[in-house]
């Protein structure tokens, strides 16, 4: 064949076999990621995902930086043992506003897609405090030190202006009052109507869970990383919701 | 097959014609049955295309015709199980609790499946073994010191509401006052009164000071925990006269929870479970040795 004859014009200019390499690989990637973009049964559409709170997507951060998702997969798989076990098989859509998605790969811990409301706040600060305490069985290291950190906010609203720039539609009002909702989150005596109105019923049907998250006066890390567990997998109301069998 | 292939000699294997500084390289062909296994793969992967979901097109991917999906392979499994137990569990969620243990059938049912949620969703705090976390707050559900009621139409509301959680309005509350923090009393006081509940407890005490702390006691405490320190399960007020303590009996422990108060929190699990697993646990529990 007259094409494999040129093999060795291939073989002998790096630069034009540099060039052919790139347009093969491009093709495959084209092939697989292009349809994702616009084919409608990627992501369906479900009522009651909202971008997370300034609050929670600090404590996002948190979990991200801590590495939580190296032992805790954020993903139940459609199986029927995962879902008697967790709840719900997770969606698409409910990690659409993850970016990075958390979905990990390894289970060393249990899967954290549905835990949120499942154990109180103060299960949370003993558990993230020294696990063994209440999990005897456990091989989780103790984050303690979360409740010394303390946080302020200043950089939450950069956080989400980032977040927006790729997609997560944060109103200007959310913008806006960034800071003041950050800190109202893990304060019941504050004065949260604005946050409950950006984030809460009225705009996506399920209110804000708003408490001192870690117990302390103060504003910490495990403030924010206990309203990003509480909130997981929380968002849509499955009772209402019917699952497409094609997608 | 990029060179011409040469042939050096009649009878032996031809080389690619490659040379790299003299190193040339056999043409040897691939086996007969490999080249026909390759082929069969292509043959294959063009059928699998087509029998399950793979090429995108305009709005949506090819669904394949065996028309198979994951989510309608679980939600068949589990009207599977669901079918093969809806009988049952239909029967448990019209059973009156308080006689489910004179049906044999219906209430070895109710074991197995309470165990089974039990062991997936309670024992992150009340223990592998329901034995609680000690001192934490997490109590254990063996003994017969039942904070809100320990007969199974109690355990029954606790499960399906939860204590003093911010999602179910139903749920069991009651709070009691930070008697430190919010200055209700004096420090010399709650070192009196601390000394009493020693005394209400048995412990080792210091005399006079109790004897100051009964009235304390007595006008602070009691409404709540009784003025024999028996609790009060219809407000979750914990029994302060025996040796079983939910975070903890010594002196600074004592202290710490008169100062600053205590408000455990326990979810409401109907938001999780369903009626049938919340009345199966509930039977679980409330058979594992304490249940009234």
């Amino acid at each position: 064949m007259a094409i494999l004859d040129k093999h060795k014009v291939i073989e002998t200019h790096a630069t034009l076999l540099m060039v052919l390499s790139l347009i093969v690989v491009s093709i495959g990637g084209l092939v697989q990621i292009v349809p994702l973009f616009y084919l409608e049964n990627t992501i369906e559409k479900v009522e009651g995902v909202r971008p997370y709170t300034p609050l929670e997507l600090t404590g996002r951060d948190i979990y991200i930086r801590e590495g939580c998702y190296v032992c805790h997969s954020q993903m139940i798989r459609p199986m029927r043992d995962e879902v008697e076990r967790y709840g719900h098989y997770s969606l698409a859509a409910e990690s659409m506003y993850d970016h990075p998605f958390q979905w990990g790969s390894k289970r060393t811990g249990p899967d954290l897609a549905r835990v949120g409301g499942r154990y109180s706040d103060e299960w949370h600060q003993d558990h993230f405090t020294y696990a063994k305490a209440v999990v005897p069985e456990s091989v989780m290291p103790p984050y303690g030190f979360l409740f010394n950190k303390e946080i302020d906010g200043r950089y939450v609203q950069d956080v989400m202006k980032t977040h927006r720039f790729v997609g997560v539609p944060y109103s200007d009002e959310m913008m806006e009052n960034a800071l003041a909702d950050f800190t109202a989150q893990a304060d019941p005596d504050s004065d949260y109507d604005g946050l409950e109105e950006r984030y809460g019923e009225a705009a996506f049907g399920r209110a804000i869970n708003v408490r001192n998250f870690d117990g302390q006066p103060q504003l910490t890390e495990a403030d924010a990383l206990i309203a990003y567990i509480q909130v997981l997998g929380t968002m849509v109301d499955f009772s209402t919701f019917t699952p497409d069998a094609s997608r | 097959m990029c060179a011409k292939r040469v042939t050096t000699k009649p009878g032996e294997v031809p080389t690619t014609g490659h040379s790299w500084d003299g190193i040339e390289e056999y043409d040897n062909p691939m086996p007969r049955w490999w080249v026909w296994v390759f082929y069969a793969t292509i043959v294959w992967a063009i059928g699998y295309s087509i029998a399950h979901p793979a090429w995108p097109m305009l709005t949506r991917a090819t669904p394949g015709l065996l028309g198979s999906s994951t989510r309608a392979d679980v939600a068949a499994e589990i009207k599977r199980f669901d079918d093969a137990n809806a009988t049952i569990k239909q029967a448990l969620v019209d059973a009156d609790l308080t006689t489910v243990s004179a049906d044999p059938n219906l209430m070895s049912f109710a074991q197995n499946a309470g165990a089974a949620v039990f062991r997936t969703n309670c024992t992150t705090c009340h223990g592998s073994g329901a034995n609680g976390v000690e001192g934490k707050g997490y109590p254990s559900l063996l003994d017969d010191d039942w904070l809100w009621g320990g007969d199974i139409e109690n355990i029954h509301l606790t499960i399906t509401h939860g204590i003093r959680n911010t999602t179910d309005e139903d749920a069991r509350y009651s709070e009691m006052p930070k008697f430190g923090v919010d200055e209700i009393l004096e420090k010399p006081q709650i070192d009196e009164v601390v000394e009493y509940v020693l005394k209400l407890s048995g412990q080792d005490h210091d005399a006079t000071l109790a004897l100051a702390g009964e009235t304390v006691f007595v006008e602070n405490c009691a409404a709540c925990h009784m003025e024999d320190g028996s609790g009060d399960i219809t407000q979750g007020a914990p029994k302060l006269s025996d040796a079983i303590w939910l975070y903890g009996g010594s002196r600074e422990k004592i202290a710490e929870t008169v100062t600053y108060a205590r408000f455990g929190v326990m979810p409401n699990w109907n938001a999780i479970l369903s009626e049938d697993e919340i009345r199966a646990v509930a039977l679980y529990v409330h058979s594992r040795g304490g249940g009234q």
